[in-house]
């Protein structure tokens, strides 16, 4: 029991303190890639600069709206955030010599937890929208709640190629099946669509039309302040985090060494490939402007999920004829 | 729209474009910390100088204030004692304020002073939280008496002044070493204003 406390506080803080520089490395990323040098003001290099935010957002003055539900304006941001960690219950981060894996959790369904808790993640969004009792956070909240429904369908359909694959829902099992070839290969197609379908679940750029800050002023959470839009915020890091990942455990081969580099240690290529990815994440963000709302619904079930349909179609035949 | 959906050669492509630009050489100036060199004519704070034996130059004849369209000066003239003499003629100012919220750097004052009293110096650091602050009497736009005369508006300098901090190394938008009294129509003034000069 003690032991899963001390775990669980750990990988808490790991979480959060990657959260806070997953922030302030977006920014200089961004900055970079526009001509600028980012934040470089607090701290040398701006490595302050997450604390500077933090007490920023502590001391805001928290506002609730006249026209507010008051419990579940409330309530909203910690569904949010509550969901984002839960989710590092199973991610397991790397295995002992006998095989058993770093994770507070090892549980053998542990894919299917991640996808059941990731997906009630979209309540705060759809709550909070919802609740403000104001209009661009409810029309923040219906793109949020279509959209999620939309791509959520594609990206467990790209996982279940993966799953006949490795013949387990366990995430360690899904990492020890790749052992000698990474899931990349063989469903590649699945990765390019987990990719975007991750993109989207996480309401980023360039399918961040839950929060579109030209047309919605910040979407579903137009009307929130101070630390419960932090909750928000940490919750669409943490999110990032997760889909990363997942990203790792499921195609790259979570901390197998590529190439037999097994000198370095599996819990260093986990961090590099998740850290590929986050980077990835922000490079698109600095890149691609944001999709019309017509066009996400048109792409996600005329396109991805046909696409995915096909890739699972595939995967079945291929593993039957084996 | 089939076609924009499926250009993913476009976004590879854009990809490319942010990659590369994320080592390119950034035109930042970090400006507190460094400063950009300004044009040579640049329009700052004003100044009021003195001549060389300390006295003002301001005779206070009002037609800065005159010349000024926004408004932005208040000039009240007075006499000379003969005892205690402040500028050289008869007369002087007992009072001058220039409004820099007012001012829009036009430089019109400079041009109209018939003593080449009032120039603009390129400083424009004036921020200041409060609006009264920005009314600069005499005792701000005077050269202090140990500081010399002040700068002649043909002659003025073009760098950053020494106190105002570090300059940064890019290249001005204007040939710097040229500067005002290079210019043709510094040239004319100069040599019009000769006679004034004391
Ligand atoms: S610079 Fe122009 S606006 Fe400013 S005080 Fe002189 S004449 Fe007036
Ligand atoms: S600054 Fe020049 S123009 Fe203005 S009152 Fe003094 S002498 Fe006259």
């Amino acid at each position: 029991m003690l032991v899963i406390f001390v775990k669980s506080a750990v990988l808490l803080l790991v979480v959060v303190t990657t959260f806070a520089y997953a922030m302030l490395f977006e920014r200089k990323i961004l900055g970079w890639m526009q001509l600028r040098p980012g934040p470089n003001r607090v701290g040398p290099w701006g490595l302050l600069q997450p604390a500077a935010d933090a007490a920023k957002l502590i001391l805001k003055e928290d506002l609730t709206p006249k026209t507010a539900d008051p419990l579940i304006y409330r309530l909203a941001p910690f569904i949010s955030l509550l969901t984002a960690f839960a989710v590092y219950a199973v991610v397991p981060f790397g295995a002992n010599g006998d095989g058993s894996p770093w994770a507070i959790g090892d549980v053998n369904a542990g894919i299917l937890f991640l996808m059941a808790i990731s997906s009630i993640g979209v309540y705060g969004i759809s709550l909070g929208g919802w609740a403000s009792g104001s209009k661009f956070p409810l029309l923040g909240a219906v793109r949020g709640t279509a959209q999620m429904i939309s791509y959520e369908l594609s990206m467990s359909l790209s996982f279940v190629g993966v799953l006949m694959l490795a013949g387990t829902t366990s995430l360690t099992g899904i990492v020890n099946a790749q052992e000698r070839l990474w899931f990349l290969i063989p469903q590649a197609l699945g990765f390019v669509i987990y990719v975007i379908t991750a993109v989207a679940e996480t309401n980023r750029t360039p399918f961040d039309l839950v929060e579109a800050e030209t047309e919605l002023v910040g979407g579903f959470h137009t009307e929130y302040s101070g630390l419960r839009f932090g909750s928000f915020f940490i919750a669409e890091y943490v999110n990032m985090l997760t889909v990363s990942c997942i990203a790792t455990l499921l195609f790259l081969g979570g901390w197998n060494a590529p190439f037999g580099l097994t000198l370095v240690p599996g819990l260093a290529w986990f961090v590099l490939k998740v850290g590929a990815f986050m980077f990835f994440y922000m490079w698109l963000r600095a890149t691609l402007p944001r999709f019309r709302y017509d066009r996400l619904m048109t792409f996600g079930w005329k396109v991805l999920l046909p696409l995915a349909t096909l890739n699972l179609v595939a995967t079945a035949a291929w593993v039957a004829l084996h | 729209m089939r076609k924009q959906l499926f250009n993913v050669g476009a976004i590879l492509q854009g990809l490319g474009i942010t990659f590369k630009y994320m080592f390119a050489k950034r035109p930042t100036i970090e400006y507190p910390s460094i400063k950009k060199q300004h044009a040579p004519r640049f329009h700052g704070l004003h100044e009021l100088r003195r001549y060389a034996d300390g006295k003002e130059r301001c005779i206070g004849c009002e037609l800065c204030s005159s010349a000024c369209p926004a408004n932005a000066i208040t000039v009240i003239g007075a006499e000379n004692s003969p005892d205690a003499r402040v500028s050289p003629g008869e007369r002087r100012a007992a009072s001058y304020e220039i409004d820099e919220l007012r001012c829009i750097f036009c430089g019109l004052c400079e041009e109209a002073c018939p003593t080449d009293a009032i120039v603009l110096t390129p400083r424009f650091e004036m921020a200041d939280y409060r609006r009264g602050a920005f009314v600069y009497s005499k005792d701000r736009l005077l050269v202090p008496t140990d500081a010399g005369v002040g700068t002649p508006p043909d002659e003025r300098p073009n760098g950053i002044p020494a106190d105002l901090g570090r300059v940064a190394e890019v290249k001005s938008t204007t040939n710097v070493d040229r500067g005002y009294s290079a210019t043709h129509r510094g040239e004319v003034l100069k040599t019009e204003r000769k006679g004034l000069a004391g």
